[in-house]
């Protein structure tokens, strides 16, 4: 190893005295990249069914991995919502729907919305697949460990569904699994349930860092030569610093699951004062509830990050390549992911204002979190200032960016209001808290995840979606979800409370059944309009215009991979060389709209860039 | 055309909505209307905000969309326009905050003359406790709770002897008296939440909790359970009466205080000793 950094620094020395020794008057090469520090990365190809495609090693297999279970858990929480929505809507309709049954569906949904739908979906599906494509990499670095990951993944979804089989069901404690309720009866599934559901986020966090680990890695040390940090697509950027925040923020999590099962099996009391139930006293005594949800939400917030960030970065690549337009602002788009990451770590205790924490607490996390909006917004300025004097292609992708930019700041808004810790004690707890977070965090991300689709589609697959279909998916999703959530802000103000089973005959609440069953019916339709997707697909793997390459006539490294769709190692024999940021779109002088990353400057010096 | 259209009829929509919605606050009855100001200051900024970008975005929509041989603008930073921006949204947030912090100053302290209410929850009930003549409640224990003593008073607080004590969800309140609300609870987390007065705060197994508020409309108000308590919490109502002085004064003394109960069981235990033995005597 040593001898091969050795070889490549004579060679750099040689060089550098080639350039400079090349003549009378010493011209530099405007082309020259920093050689590579590290040789070529050995990567083992699997040959069989099972190696090449079940236990597989290739990142972006793992990624479509990835994807495929994450959104097969997705559209059990799909099911899962729709049967709230039933029962929300139409109190009853559904004969079996007991309160038990209600409050395991809204625990499910939420866990498997935000768990092992999102954050799998974004940092193990487009992490893995596009991040060594991004980068220039052949592959993750630790190919062996990102397959143990996705296996791990596997079998924490294995141990979440197999809660629905056992004794008492899933556990019904809300997604927060609040103790003491979600481990004494009195909550559905307080036995096996809740067991099972921290043992399957154990596995998951244990699964995730193995990936998280290759993420972090594989940017840090494979990148290409000529591809810098601050030359990296903003989609690398987003899904990076989301995971140095899961890396951070899920062994909260972890140990949280461990100390719950703990006071669960062992009778341990982490989180179990003094109890008294059905007139006994408990066998608990000294821990404090308000412990768990620290770290709960020390996790959980971060973990709204974790899931916005490469939401945040996507849509950048997604507006800019669409627009054909360079993102505004690179450098504050990239501090602006920085700082969100860092600043989402002093701001758990906004989703605590009223549970009983020492009431200071209250100034000191409204103002992190006010602070907070400024870097979040400066984001959306920077997106529409990209669609600004773009050539704005208003394909299936763009609709789903402009999309995503109206939900997003809609719900970035009523996240001013719950911030806000006085405006947050009337509204906390009620249905504003539930539409504010399925619009920020549940529609905008999914708006992303739709446009990645649509995206990066012909390059998985190497034949383009239906643009049809697509249209009618997004405009469905779009103005359904739109209704769902904007009029349920309103629920909240009357101060219908959340994760009521019936509401029953409260003068103020009665007002809102029609808006009820007008919301559930928007809900069976959008997720109806889901299916469009999967038939999309479907049809569009067999059928669809073959894409070619680079189909968006894109800059960035995963567009430029000599086959489509990429083969094991991506490049070919030789790795790509970097010159230029992924932004140059419409460069003055230029005769396309677009100069890949790969296109060195003495290929185009009739341009004027001003950036690379 | 017609997506910027459609953006533009939702941004309409969203705002015609507001302006129109019969959804909206239930009248207040408390001294919380500086809460419901704060929340509109955060409409017209935060509402402000959203149109704003949401229309310069159909502008662009509108303005921008392909056209084959226009040639998008190159221009990868604007530091002037990105300061501008900045700074224009820290003074934007800073002026949301700055009242939020202040009510929240008020909110956390309560005022001298408050009334202490003890309001006791388990799944899924409530009950209540008020102070006796000496305006003091007595000091309790999760282990002391039984039949005789419901509220778990410990027997050696003096405080404790004349507390009202209200085995039932039912509580009146004084009009225009601020009241501090002090949640315990047996089991697991509550949150007693009337919508009208606006105010809200868990109640914690292990520790007390507060807040206060000055109901300030006569009236009957539903009670909600606010935070999610096990599979009984859509049931977890109760009531709350807000009284005149006179009628609020006539409620009270018709309630048990902790010493009549003592004294009631003290009678029953007599009145069982004696029928035992004119039993054994039989």
């Amino acid at each position: 190893m040593s001898e091969d950094f050795n070889d490549s620094k004579t060679i750099q020395a040689q060089s550098s005295e080639t350039i400079s020794g090349g003549g009378a008057t010493p011209t530099p090469d405007i082309d020259y990249v920093r050689p590579a520090e590290l040789p070529d990365q050995d990567l083992y190809h699997g040959h069989s069914f099972i190696t090449k495609w079940v236990f597989c090693q290739d990142a972006k297999v793992i990624g479509v991995q990835y994807f495929l279970l994450a959104t097969f858990t997705g559209i059990i929480g799909l099911i899962l919502s729709w049967l709230m929505r039933l029962q929300l809507g139409f109190p009853g309709a559904a004969g079996f729907m007991t309160a038990e049954h209600y409050y395991q569906f809204v625990t499910m949904h939420g866990m498997i919305m935000v768990v092992y739908f999102l954050t799998a979906l974004f940092l193990g599906g487009f992490g893995n697949y596009l991040i060594p494509l991004m980068t220039g990499a052949r592959d993750m670095v630790f190919p062996y460990v990102n397959m143990v990951s996705f296996w791990m993944f596997f079998v924490a979804v294995g141990v979440l569904l197999a809660s629905f089989f056992v004794p008492g069901g899933p556990t019904g404690s809300g997604w927060t699994l609040y103790p003491p309720q979600a481990i004494l009866e009195g909550t559905p599934g307080s036995g096996m349930g809740i067991i099972l559901m921290c043992v399957s986020l154990i596995l998951f966090v244990a699964g995730f860092t193995m990936g998280g680990l290759n993420y972090l890695i594989t940017v840090l040390q494979a990148r290409t030569r000529g591809m810098t940090l601050m030359r990296m697509p903003l989609t690398v950027w987003g899904i990076f610093t989301a995971t140095v925040l899961a890396m951070l923020a899920f062994p909260a999590l972890l140990v949280s699951a461990l100390m719950m099962t703990l006071d669960k099996v062992l009778e341990t009391s982490f989180f179990m004062p003094t109890i008294l139930k059905a007139g006994e006293v408990l066998e608990y005594g000294g821990g404090t509830p308000i412990l768990f949800q620290h770290l709960f939400w020390f996790f959980g917030h971060p973990e709204v990050y974790i899931v916005a960030l490469p939401a945040f970065g996507i849509i950048s690549d997604l507006i800019s390549v669409h627009s054909r337009k360079n993102i505004f602002g690179y450098r504050m788009m990239v501090w602006a992911i920085v700082v969100i990451g860092a600043l989402s770590f002093f701001v758990w205790a906004h989703h605590m204002y009223v549970s009983g924490m020492h009431p200071w607490f209250g100034f000191f996390f409204a103002t992190t979190t006010l602070i907070i909006a400024v870097p979040t917004a400066m984001k959306v300025y920077n997106w529409v200032l990209t669609l600004w004097r773009g050539n704005i292609r208003l394909n299936t992708v763009m609709l789903w960016c402009l999309g995503f930019i109206v939900t997003f700041v809609n719900g970035g808004i009523t996240g001013i209001f719950l911030g806000n810790v006085t405006v947050d004690v009337p509204l906390s707890d009620t249905y504003f808290v539930v539409a504010h977070f399925h619009m920020v965090m549940g529609i905008a991300p999914l708006m992303v995840i739709m446009g990645a689709v649509y995206h990066w589609f012909p390059l998985v697959a190497g034949r383009m979606l239906s643009e049809k279909l697509g249209k009618w998916h997004f405009w469905i999703t779009f103005l359904g979800a739109y209704s769902i959530y904007f009029p349920m802000h309103y629920l909240g103000f009357i101060g219908v409370p959340r994760r009521y089973f019936e509401m029953y005959d409260s003068p103020y609440i009665t007002s809102a059944v029609g808006m009820n069953q007008f919301i559930s019916t928007a809900a069976f339709i959008v997720g109806a309009a889901q299916f469009i997707l999967i038939y999309n697909i479907i049809v569009s793997l067999k059928i669809g215009k073959p894409a070619g390459k680079n189909p968006w006539q894109a800059n960035s490294l995963e567009w430029l991979t000599p086959t489509v769709p990429p083969e094991h190692g991506n490049w070919g024999d030789k790795l790509p060389v970097v010159h230029r940021w992924p932004y140059d779109y419409s460069v003055p002088g230029a005769k396309e709209d677009f100069i890949p990353q790969t296109t060195p400057p003495s290929e185009v010096v009739e341009t004027k860039v001003e950036k690379t | 055309m017609h997506v910027g259209f459609i953006f533009l009829a939702v941004i309409v929509g969203s705002v015609l909505f507001h302006i129109f919605t019969p959804w909206y606050w239930t009248d207040i009855a408390s001294n919380w209307g500086s809460m419901d100001d704060t929340i509109t200051l955060t409409f017209w900024v935060g509402g402000g905000v959203f149109v704003a970008v949401c229309l310069f975005m159909v502008y662009c929509v509108f303005r921008f969309s392909y056209k084959e041989g226009r040639k998008a603008e190159y221009k990868p930073e604007d530091k002037k326009l990105e300061k501008i921006l900045t700074w224009s949204t820290t003074l934007g947030v800073a002026a949301l905050l700055a009242p939020g912090l202040i009510v929240w100053n008020q909110y956390i302290n309560v005022p001298k003359n408050a009334i202490d209410v003890d309001v006791m929850a388990w799944q899924w009930g409530w009950q209540y406790r008020l102070p006796g003549e000496d305006g003091k409640l007595g000091s309790t224990k999760v282990e002391n709770i039984n039949d005789n003593n419901p509220f778990g008073i410990i027997l050696e607080d003096i405080n404790g002897k004349d507390d009202v004590l209200i085995q039932s969800d039912v509580l009146h309140l004084k009009n225009n008296r601020p009241v501090k609300i002090l949640l315990r609870s047996v089991d697991v987390l509550h949150n007693w939440y009337v919508p009208q007065f606006r105010a809200k705060m868990d109640a914690v197994p292990g520790t007390i909790t507060y807040y206060w508020f000055e109901p300030n409309k006569v009236g009957e108000y539903e009670v909600l359970c606010a935070e999610y308590c096990g599979v009984g919490h859509y049931g977890m109502r109760g009531r709350v009466f807000v009284k005149s002085e006179q009628d609020y004064k006539n409620w009270i003394e018709e309630q048990e205080t902790f010493s009549d109960l003592i004294a009631k069981q003290k009678e029953i235990e007599f009145s069982e000793k004696k029928l035992a033995k004119n039993n054994l005597n039989d």
